[in-house]
């Protein structure tokens, strides 16, 4: 995964709330077995509208997207986070994210910050004036060229993931000494592979 | 000491660690596992030369690609996707239940229907609707591929500490409504994202009044309402349902092991993050007329005028929802003509949900014009309702009766809705192309989409049966 420390670049705007991960990459691109090349199906559906925010040059090369409430909400699918990496996009700036999709984003080195919606309306109004902000997720805090900076809460253990591109189960394995002791002191219930079924 | 949640009696049960400012680590006791999610999580064991830490407690099944008519794939992507399952399965010593081999079926129906989903456990799987298997009083929640890995190969998951809603079902639920009615009104009234962040404890004497399989329809669809996981406690009609089963002890085990249940149930005095109440003693059927689970109505009401909606956001998305979805405002619900009809998922595909549908088209026939589908959520819910004769009914009904699988619940495998299509569908998202693209969903419980495909309109299904 790729570390991510600061990012500056243009921002691109999808401004609506719930969108879900159907949308971000829809069920037919799945079957894949790969985990890279998702970017070219992302948002599917969504692009074939003309006037959808992507097919807009100025977005194409965006690192930051800003989107609505409750973004990624739905399926599990870690594909929307793929397809979103892939496409180019490293930081996504909404109110609210779906649990499951907030937590596959950091594992795939997509930054998902939320901020309370006054926020995002202060940035977008600052973009008028610049399409560009950098989001230093070191310092927690997102600025735009005109002198607009507003902090924002990030967990620690994903931000530690994210900046230095960590491999997560790399990290849990170093503590295979605790899981060891959890499982000497719990008996397990059954065994899946000698049941008779 | 205010006692303590059911939620927080098993999330502290499962701590491998705990530190301030860091994730929980928290052990997982049943990881499930399935073709779509999977792949690239054994791919990564693979290159880091990492293997499956705990194949005991990992099992794998076949659902969301697999075709539900007879014959051979013929999709080569997934094939490929399946062939890679049974692969990975054997390479890593993990148990496929195989399409074929009698205990294929729904990953979210074949655990609890095994007796693997068991109070106080936690359980994973690479799906959102992982949510179903907190109706035995389990922690249970959906995870991403990466999460997949780190489950395969260390048994165990990083965790924030969730917050608690409990969602109380006051009153008794009236004669011909079931589950799904229930839980589609408490997510129009939580909203689709207001359980954000939290486990939802479904508590109050409408649940208690239900079977497990009614339980497994209200905790399967917490994902819909935002949150990580639902569950509710276990008693006695969950012990009655695993009794016997596979992966349950038996004999003096049993008894000893059910006791230990007993005490999995919120103490009195414990707080919740937020409580919502429920009033289901005036419920009505309920129909989805828009985009997301969220946008729903009784079925004797008429769809929603975007003007009547305060807030700009969410007066927008009404608008997209009924152009994408073609209806115009005021249009009553039981005016809406449909196309298709789908009694399956892991929402609504277990006996139960077969029988309440059978009883409703039995001695009738499927509308002119409308085509109707039975996917069984497991081929033991197959056999089953074909050893009660439900099939024959379906049949005669006009139903086509397939096999098991997730079908057209997300449309991974040819049953795919075409542009255009409406459906009435016990599944349990109506998100845009979520059934093909194009097409248009409605949810309803397995009752009103049995009655819809008699009628070929909504209906209110208490009509049909006395």
């Amino acid at each position: 995964m790729k570390a991510l420390r600061s990012v500056t670049g243009k921002v691109a705007v999808l401004d609506r709330a719930d969108v879900d991960t159907d949308q971000i990459i829809p069920k037919q691109f799945l079957k894949r077995i790969e985990r890279s090349g998702y970017g070219q199906f992302l948002f599917y559906d969504w692009v074939r509208d003309p006037a959808f925010f992507l097919n807009d040059p100025e977005n194409r090369d965006a690192p930051i997207l800003i989107a609505g409430r409750n973004f990624g909400c739905g399926s599990s699918r870690e594909h929307a986070a793929w397809a979103l990496e892939d496409f180019g996009f490293r930081v996504v700036l909404a109110p609210s994210f779906g649990d499951i999709f907030w937590q596959n984003a950091v594992n795939t080195g997509l930054a998902p910050i939320a901020l309370a919606p006054e926020a995002i309306a202060k940035l977008r109004d600052a973009l008028v004036g610049g399409n560009e902000l950098t989001v230093d997720l070191e310092q927690l805090r997102i600025t735009h060229p005109s002198g607009l900076a507003i902090g924002f809460d990030f967990d620690a253990h994903a931000q530690e993931t994210l900046v230095h591109g960590l491999d997560d189960v790399a990290r849990t394995l170093h503590r295979a000494d605790e899981i060891t002791a959890f499982e000497a002191a719990h008996t397990t219930r059954f065994d899946a592979r000698a049941l008779t079924l | 000491m205010n006692g303590s949640t059911l939620f927080r009696k098993i999330w502290d049960a499962h701590l491998v660690a705990e530190e301030d400012g860091v994730p929980s680590l928290l052990y997982v006791d049943l990881h499930l596992v399935h073709e779509v999610t999977s792949p690239q999580a054994f791919e990564s064991l693979r290159l880091n030369g990492r293997g499956v830490r705990r194949p005991d407690l990992t099992i794998a099944t076949m659902d969301h690609n697999v075709p539900t008519v007879d014959g051979p794939i013929t999709d080569d992507l997934a094939r490929a996707q399946l062939d890679a399952l049974a692969v990975n399965c054997d390479e890593f010593g993990v148990r496929l239940l195989a399409t074929g081999s009698g205990r294929e079926g729904i990953v979210h129906v074949i655990g609890p229907e095994l007796g693997l989903t068991q109070p106080g456990m936690t359980v994973v799987c690479g799906d959102s609707h992982t949510s179903t298997h907190g109706a035995f009083g389990a922690l249970a929640f959906g995870i991403g591929t990466t999460e997949v890995e780190h489950v395969l190969a260390t048994q165990t998951l990083p965790q924030a500490l969730p917050k608690t809603m409990r969602v109380t079902f006051e009153g008794e639920l009236p004669f011909g409504l079931s589950a799904k009615d229930m839980v589609l009104a408490a997510i129009g009234q939580i909203g689709v994202s207001g359980g954000q962040g939290h486990v939802i404890e479904y508590a109050g004497p409408a649940i208690e009044a239900l079977s497990m399989e009614g339980r497994m329809t209200i905790c399967n669809m917490s994902i819909e309402a935002g949150a990580r996981a639902g569950m509710i406690a276990p008693d006695e009609v969950t012990f009655a349902y695993l009794e016997g089963r596979p992966g349950v002890p038996s004999g003096a085990a049993w008894e000893q092991t059910v006791e230990q249940w007993r005490a999995l149930r919120t103490d009195d005095g414990a707080t919740f993050d937020r409580e919502v109440v429920v009033d289901v003693s005036a419920l009505k059927p309920q129909v989805t007329w828009g985009t997301n689970p969220g946008m729903v109505a009784p079925v004797d009401a008429v769809v929603p005028d975007p003007a009547d909606f305060a807030d700009p956001d969410q007066r927008e998305a009404v608008q997209r929802a009924l152009t994408y979805m073609d209806l115009a405002p005021g249009t009553p619900l039981v005016d809406i003509r449909i196309d298709k009809v789908f009694i399956g998922s892991c929402t609504n595909a277990r006996i139960e949900d077969l029988r309440v549908a059978a009883k409703v088209v039995s001695g009738k026939h499927v509308a002119d014009g409308v085509k109707a589908i039975v996917v069984p959520g497991s081929a033991q819910v197959k056999r089953q309702a074909e050893a009660e004769g439900l099939d024959e009914i379906f049949e005669a009904a006009g139903f086509e009766w397939r096999r098991a699988g997730c079908s057209m619940c997300l449309g991974m495998n040819p049953d795919v809705l075409g542009p255009g299509d409406r459906c009435a569908s016990t599944s349990n998202r109506n998100f845009e192309g979520r059934q093909g693209a194009g097409s248009r969903t409605h949810l309803v419980s397995p009752a009103m989409a049995a009655a819809a495909a008699v009628a070929g309109h909504f209906a209110d299904t208490r009509e049909l049966v006395s």
